[in-house]
């Protein structure tokens, strides 16, 4: 039968077309559901492009501090345009990527919206199609207003990241509210292209769920480029015109002020795309994500639900492993089960902030005991031959056990450093094993090994 | 169904525990984790801790009284069952949920017939080093939990990537009964089992019967085992300790009282330093083969209120001397306060006993079985010692090794006396 698969995944983003390949692999016949471009919102309007334009963001400092490196670059002039417009390729060659592996992977691919029906069926436009062994959502989730502070998203002032990324010059000025990761980004690359940035954000400081001294080192970083954070600050009053936005804004304890900017871009989170499922018998959290088991089922037999829409953290790498997870139970196999506390954190502004395990303000409140290292990239040699000496590696450590409890990178290359201390972790390596482990010199990543032996006391280049 | 209580094995040559204290009485409501009583091993006071959540009934074991492993003391009612409801049906052995290491253990008992296996110090897994029988796949992490919690690795079965042992299996391990208690032991070990012995005829006058404790029964077992069928020799050398004794007083002049060097501390390090260059010394008879060490654990004998206990100190060969002197310090310390876990008392390679403080000139000790060796330090003592052809007054210290014949021939153990008296002579050398 012709619409009849093994695994029918709804949706094709970073969490739906990882399941699919892996279903594929295991020799499930497998279909995906997409009612846009494959890669979802990580690969098209997210991660991706993001990426791509903070890569011309960096690119703009770097020439502008060149100088010092003997390079002199005269009447260099930026193009928010070109930049955007490269961002879309890049995005484009990721996407066709995507389609490649589906072909590649003999996968289906059913363009259109699918709605869930019971009984493991999924209908797109007028086609029922079904799974045999499963149904995996991997619906995602969408950007949203703050329509209950009177900025609706409207596209032209009041924007989310889905316009941000297609705009075709950087606005004279920008207000973000929400300093989480997309806002931090956003503000990193419009800052870059000359834009006046001012980022206002409602809890104590920016990046709240980073430690509390990566927040205060990149709230140091872009006070000195000059970007304006508010931060402990509620929204009292919105209005919203044509080509401006005044936001009346009041930080715990400070005056209120005024801030006024050619448009605001709202950070503060995104919705999952959820709506339907309880009719299907999926029920959802009280926050309108899907409600899943360990095992990443639904409260629907067979069906199961991953990514975004099964709940935070909303992470594409967090959504890929628990779409092989959820495709691997269903062909039967016993996959290992899913740290979450072992889910790293990036944000990819300049310096990138990442991080993995408990912040030291949790390790606290846990009554855990534990020491700290430190090291500052400034102590580097690496860093300091490339100039990237801004940030430090934190590790922190149970003095019980050795166990690496946290560990917190900002840093130009914090998103890649990160990773030694993930593999650590999953492994259940102590700090002991890895600062046994030789770091080549010169590297930024030896500031990982002195940050362990830091929080043994032992540290040699400070 | 309550929840059964069980006497549990909590040090690895355990066969019956003495409840010294209850810390829950029947009646009281428990949590799973919680401290139920405190039983008194062959070696150490141990927390036995409650496997379930609900009330606490059907004590039958009174504070004082000894029980076997494996016989139930006590069970714990599930809230909402009646509870004092006699968990009467005899005990079906539970499900096994052994793993498999355990299960195959007596096939491997039967390949080796090494006399008692069950009595040999067995070596913490997490210290077992390369060329050891058993390795036990476990993340650093759930090595140090273990070696911790005195957790035996190879009986905790591992979630992780290929069988291996990681953190989350420790907590598991912790919550439910490492294992099942064996069916066939209430019948060969229970009371009922036990001979009555007519009371031997009480001569005239005062005297007072004082019951074998549990670690009294051990060195009584133990020592038998050693010289009967152990061919004992003993090596005698004197050394002279000027030197040594001139370092110690320098050293200890910067140090705090509490970090000073003792005599012993020197003897130890000096000790693990020649171990490593006699290998003959370091060794274990087992049955069939010998196993020569490749690491140095120093077992360091300690006398504690009725009897006397061995703690280890792990990879001496490798400690710097203040390292050995602080660890012989604190394994002492909790030695005496009786607080050690199995994990550190068991494994070691070579012995030392020391009964210098107490003015014994020179002595032979009795090799703990199966190391090879064991060496018996007396008091440093001025005696007259000929210097350059001059009587003069000189530190010495006499020094016996005790050999077993089968892994230690003379010339070898005399060859690491000779390395040992070099070392302590010139103790430049050692550091």
């Amino acid at each position: 039968m012709a619409n009849s698969f093994d695994v029918i995944v709804v949706g094709g983003g970073p969490a739906g077309y990882v399941a699919a390949i892996r279903a594929a692999q295991l020799g499930l016949a497998t279909a995906v559901v997409e009612r846009d471009k494959l890669g979802g919102v990580c690969v098209n309007i997210g991660c991706i492009p993001t990426k791509a334009l903070l890569a011309s963001a960096s690119l703009v400092m770097a020439v502008r501090d060149a100088a010092e490196f003997g390079v002199t670059a005269e009447g260099v002039k930026t193009d928010y345009r070109v930049a955007m417009t490269r961002s879309r390729r890049v995005s484009e060659q990721n996407s066709k990527g995507v389609e490649f592996l589906m072909k590649k992977n003999k996968i289906t691919v059913v363009k259109g919206t699918g709605v869930l029906l019971p009984g493991r069926r999924v209908q797109v436009g007028s086609d029922i199609y079904e799974a045999r062994r499963g149904v995996v959502l991997a619906t995602g989730s969408r950007v949203k207003g703050l329509p209950q502070a009177g900025l609706a998203l409207n596209g032209t002032t009041v924007l989310s990241s889905d316009e941000a990324l297609f705009l075709d010059h950087a606005p004279p000025s920008l207000a973000i509210i929400g300093a989480g990761a997309v806002g931090m980004e956003f503000a990193d690359i419009f800052n870059a292209f000359g834009t006046r940035v001012t980022i206002i954000e409602a809890l104590p400081r920016v990046l709240p769920l980073e430690d509390a001294e990566s927040s205060e080192a990149l709230t140091r970083s872009y006070r000195k480029r000059k970007i304006e954070i508010v931060t402990g600050a509620t929204v009292s009053r919105t209005v919203v015109e044509t080509a401006s936005v005044t936001l009346d804004v009041t930080p715990t304890g400070g005056t209120p002020r005024t801030v006024e900017a050619a448009a605001v871009l709202v950070a503060t989170g995104r919705a999952p795309n959820s709506d339907g499922l309880p009719e299907a018998g999926v029920e959802l959290t009280d926050r309108g994500f899907v409600k899943v088991n360990q095992y990443l089922e639904t409260t629907a037999p067979g069906v199961y639900a991953i990514g975004d829409v099964a709940g935070p953290p909303m992470l594409a790498h967090k959504g890929s492993r628990e779409g092989i997870n959820a495709v691997e139970r269903i062909a039967g196999l016993e996959p290992h089960p899913i740290r979450y506390d072992n889910v790293p954190n990036v944000t990819y502004c300049s310096p990138e902030v990442a991080s993995i395990g408990l912040t030291e303000a949790q390790a606290k409140e846990r009554g855990l005991a534990y020491s700290v290292g430190r090291f500052p990239f400034s102590a580097n040699g690496r860093a300091r031959t490339s100039g990237e000496t801004e940030g430090f590696v934190k590790v922190i450590r149970d003095t019980k056990y050795g166990e690496i409890v946290g560990a917190h990178i900002v840093g130009s290359r914090a998103s890649e450093l990160i990773h030694e201390l993930v593999v650590a972790r999953e492994n259940e390596y102590t700090v002991e094993e890895v600062e046994l482990a030789i770091h080549a010199h010169p590297t930024l990543s030896e500031a990982v090994a002195e940050a362990a032996l830091d929080s043994l006391g032992r540290v040699i280049h400070l | 169904m309550p929840v059964k209580v069980f006497m549990e094995a909590l040090s690895p040559t355990m066969e019956e525990g003495r409840v010294v204290k209850w810390h829950r009485h029947a009646g009281d409501s428990v949590r799973a984790g919680e401290t139920l009583a405190e039983i008194e091993t062959d070696k150490a006071i141990m927390e036995l801790v409650a496997r379930a959540d609900g009330v606490l009934t059907n004590v039958s074991a009174a504070e004082g009284t000894t029980v076997p492993v494996g016989r139930e003391i006590a069970a714990i009612a599930v809230p909402g069952e009646e509870p004092g409801s006699p968990s009467s049906p005899p005990p079906s052995p539970p499900a096994p949920s052994l793993p498999v290491d355990r299960a195959a253990a007596p096939s491997e008992a039967v390949r080796s017939p090494a006399p008692a296996p069950e009595r040999s110090p067995q070596p913490l897994s997490t210290e077992a080093p390369p060329g050891a029988r058993a390795r036990v796949r476990a993340s650093p992490l759930a090595r140090r939990i273990a070696q911790e919690a005195g957790v035996d690795l190879k009986v905790v079965s591992g979630s992780g990537p290929g069988g291996r042992v990681v953190r989350r299996d420790l907590d598991k391990a912790r919550e439910a009964p490492l294992s099942p208690p064996p069916p066939s032991r209430p019948v060969t070990l229970g009371a009922g089992a036990l001979p009555a012995t007519p009371a031997p005829l009480a001569p005239e006058g005062g005297y007072e019967d004082v019951p074998l404790t549990q670690m009294r029964k051990v060195i009584v077992q133990r020592l038998a085992a050693s010289l009967g069928p152990i061919p004992h020799f003993f090596l005698t050398v004197e050394v002279d300790m000027e030197r040594a004794m001139e370092a110690r007083a320098a050293l200890n002049a910067r140090r705090t009282p509490e970090d000073r060097v003792s005599v012993n501390d020197i003897v130890l390090k000096a000790t693990a330093a020649a171990l490593t260059r006699h290998r003959a010394c370091n060794a274990w008879f087992v049955g069939d083969h010998i196993r020569y060490w490749r690491d140095v654990h120093l077992g360091m004998a300690v006398a504690v209120e009725d009897g006397l206990i061995t703690p280890v100190i792990r990879h001496a060969d490798r400690k710097s001397l203040a390292e050995i002197g602080n660890e012989a310090k604190a394994l002492a310390e909790r030695a005496r306060a009786r607080r050690l876990q199995p994990a550190e008392y068991t494994g070691a390679t070579f012995s030392v006993s020391n009964l210098g403080m107490f003015d014994i000139d020179q002595f032979g000790a009795v090799i703990n079985p199966p190391e090879a060796g064991i060496l018996a330090v007396g008091s440093v003592l001025a005696k007259p010692a000929v210097v350059d052809g001059q009587v003069v007054p000189r530190q010495r210290l006499r020094t016996t090794l005790s050999c077993d014949h089968r892994v230690i021939d003379g010339a070898s153990g005399a060859a690491f006396l000779k390395t040992l008296k070099e070392m302590l002579e010139n103790p430049l050398a050692m550091l």
